[in-house]
């Protein structure tokens, strides 16, 4: 840690801005992770460290991800909901790492709806 | 730098410290761990978040569910519902008084979304103890804009256009005092500038939240400040009965010197600037800016004349800029945002916000930023969340011990420097302490003056004499004992001491006694002349019956009198030995049928 000049602060407090971003609450997008004792059998906690990974890799900021309860078809977990800022939520289903790694990249990042392993669109809102 | 989905923030105030919320955050991390949770989660401690008597307080972001009174049994299931399983546990989230329905959401609670935050704009978002959580939220900007395109004239300038006023007490116009202490000649242009942060007031928490939540703002408003003076050396005056924000002072100032923030070389500018902490003992005196330097120099904490001030004459004898945490923490913004952005907020002639604490009879305890010119009446009920039990308000008092009581007649009054001193109390600091219908106002000043001649100095007659003889002559009436003259001999004290006090402390000593005299006279004469406290406190003027109508004879009142001065058998009608009885209102307290009578 060496001494600062006024552009140096610039650089130190982007490094932490992200984790202070976090909790200011906004974001442009939400990715649900359904973790509801169905989700997590299904490998729902695999899916959350392989999103959160890409997340680290892509180094942005303003992306929200939370989890929430059995989304009610269990039979299709791991379920993810995705909402970007003003578009209606999609669901996606029979996730795995790798797909999650997919949606994330093609979708969030994107904006591009994963058509392949989406189960609808405008479903109800999760909060 | 690891990517995390979820922060819950666990808040390290004094308040939720001391329920146990430091316990709490190590139980949570524990439970992470065996839920594997811990690469997923962070968990930080956070400064005061100022709902104070809901602690200990935890709020998961980016969710913004705010948790209240969470007990260290509640941790498994929020680690397991909330935080794993996405389902937030409404049993632990905040109620409004009167209401069913809990708010899951902090910025729904009206307590929250009533505010405006400047000095506190960091509460309860970053890790006080790491600076560069700080700088992330805008942190040393303004000072670095400071030292490289301003010159000292124009940051005086730009406080001056704020219209900054001193948040310590006096309401001296911030700008202005500046400018005196950079103008005030020194031999060997040697300067000082001071943070006061040595708060005394009963009730009164809003430095010590601001320190402990921040304390890098109030850090670069001195940095700031000193430039604009001319200042190299900078003290922070904190007492010791702030442990935490001693601790949090003394952590910020090493992580600021290890970054060049505070050194021979600030920011690589070439301007020179340092802060030492010094450690008061906690003397009331001590807040008052002569006792204050000269506890800062070793000498004993008592004041002088002002008949040279200090920011011409101050700490060892040099011109010294001394202004209060808050004010201090305000500076960084002004510069930020500009003089009118700071101008446009508030009323007037009291510009920007100001932190309160809501103390006593008030169902939201805790510290609050509002614009100044709030009217009284919405922050005591709409953030302050009304008088607990559906009790009726009877007067706030401003100020601490300086100020005064605000009765409920003025309850719309707007909140700003001339309209409190004008209504015969102060803004002092910002420390609001709520009183009800059971609060005896007699009782209250006594109180008041019972903490003035503890903490007076001794140094002046009229202060070490004249608050004495007030309280006596105070104790006598809530006694039973007050003389027809009391009143009048009280008031004639009040105005001596008024007059001839040395410092501001002891001249404004009188106040309680003044404004409690001016709208609450009535109960003054029925102490003094029908010997009846009309609230029901002064024990020597109260006395306890059981009415016949409503006893049963369950024999409460009996089992929990300490003297056995009840006597009664079962299902049978009881009575009270008055001989015998000491006044304690146990009894009143275990009759579950209003059967026992206070007079």
């Amino acid at each position: 840690m060496g001494k600062l000049t006024p552009e140096d602060l610039e650089r130190v407090g982007e490094q932490v801005r992200r984790e202070i971003s976090l909790r200011e609450g906004a974001g442009r997008a939400c990715v649900t992770v359904h973790m509801g004792t169905c989700g997590i059998a299904a490998g729902a906690r695999k899916v959350m460290a392989a999103l959160l990974d890409e997340l680290e890799q892509a180094g942005v900021d303003d992306v929200r991800v939370t989890t929430s309860a059995c989304a009610g078809l269990c039979s299709r977990e791991p379920m993810v909901t995705v909402e970007l800022l003003g578009a209606a939520p999609v669901k996606y289903v029979d996730m795995n790492e790798q797909r999650i790694r997919e949606v994330f990249r093609e979708h969030v990042l994107g904006g591009h709806i994963v058509k392949r392993y989406a189960l609808a669109v405008g479903s109800e809102r999760m909060q | 730098m690891v990517a995390y989905r979820t922060h819950v923030l666990v808040c390290a105030g004094t308040g939720c410290v001391s329920n146990h919320s430091l316990e709490l955050r190590a139980l949570l991390d524990q439970e992470l761990r065996r839920r594997k949770l811990e690469k997923e989660i962070a968990v930080v401690t956070t400064g005061c978040n100022g709902f104070c008597g809901q602690g200990p307080i935890l709020v998961v972001q980016p969710d913004g569910v705010f948790y209240q009174r969470v007990h260290k049994n509640d941790v498994p299931e929020l680690v397991e519902e909330h935080l794993l399983k996405g389902r937030p546990v409404r049993r632990l989230m905040y109620v409004p008084p009167e209401e069913k329905e809990p708010v899951p959401l902090m910025k729904d609670i009206g307590f929250f979304g009533d505010q405006m935050l400047v000095a506190l704009r960091n509460r309860g978002l970053i890790d006080p103890e790491k600076i560069e959580e700080s700088i992330a939220r805008g942190g040393y900007r303004a000072a670095a804009k400071v030292l490289t395109t301003m010159t000292p004239r124009q940051v005086i300038a730009e406080i001056k256009a704020s219209g900054l006023r001193g948040r310590g007490g006096g309401g001296f116009p911030t700008g202005i005092k500046w400018e005196t202490c950079a103008h005030a000649y020194s031999e060997d242009n040697v300067r000082y500038v001071i943070c006061n942060a040595d708060e005394g007031d009963p009730g009164a928490f809003m430095d010590r939240s601001i320190i402990e939540g921040d304390p890098h703002a109030v850090m670069e408003g001195m940095i700031i400040g000193a430039y604009a003076v001319g200042a190299h050396q900078g003290y922070i005056y904190v007492r010791m009965e702030y442990p935490l924000a001693v601790q949090r002072f003394y952590k910020a100032v090493a992580q600021a010197r290890e970054y060049g923030l505070l050194g021979d070389d600030v920011l690589g500018t070439g301007f020179a600037f340092d802060i030492a902490v010094r450690r008061g003992a906690g003397a009331f005196v001590c807040g008052e800016s002569t006792a204050l330097m000269a506890s800062v120099e070793g000498r004993v904490g008592e004041p002088r004349a002002k008949y040279i001030h200090t920011v011409e004459s101050g700490l060892n004898g040099k011109p010294s800029l001394l202004n209060n945490v808050e004010t201090w923490a305000n500076v960084p913004q002004i510069i930020l945002k500009g003089a009118p952005w700071f101008a446009s907020l508030g009323t007037e002639k009291s510009k920007g916000t100001k932190v309160f604490s809501l103390a006593g009879r008030i169902n939201n305890t805790g510290l609050v930023e509002v614009p100044m010119g709030i009217p009284l009446r919405r922050l005591i009920y709409d953030i302050g969340g009304g008088i607990p039990q559906g009790k009726r308000f009877k007067a706030v008092q401003t100020g601490g011990p300086s100020g005064g009581f605000i009765p409920e007649s003025l309850l719309d009054l707007p909140v700003d420097f001339d309209r409190l001193y004008e209504a015969g109390s102060m803004m002092g600091s910002g420390g609001m302490v709520i009183m009800d219908e059971t609060s005896c106002m007699v009782d209250v000043a006594r109180y008041f003056m019972e903490f003035l001649v503890n903490e007076s100095c001794g140094k002046c007659t009229p202060c070490r004499e004249g608050t004495k003889a007030m309280l006596d002559i105070l104790a006598r009436i809530c006694d039973g004992r007050g003389q027809p003259s009391d009143i009048d001999t009280l008031e004639e004290l009040a105005l001596a001491i008024a007059d001839a006090a040395l410092c501001a402390l002891g001249g404004t000593a009188p106040n309680p006694v003044l404004s409690s005299l001016r709208y609450f006279r009535d109960e003054y004469e029925a102490h003094i002349a029908d010997r009846r406290c009309p609230a029901g406190v002064c024990r020597a003027l109260i006395t306890y019956a059981i009415a016949p109508d409503k006893c049963n004879g369950c024999g409460a009142c009996a089992r929990h009198c300490p003297t056995e001065a009840i006597l009664g058998q079962v299902k049978q009608l009881h009575t009270i030995v008055a001989e015998k009885c000491i006044k304690c209102g146990a009894c009143h307290d275990a009759c579950k049928f209003d059967a026992v009578i206070r007079q």
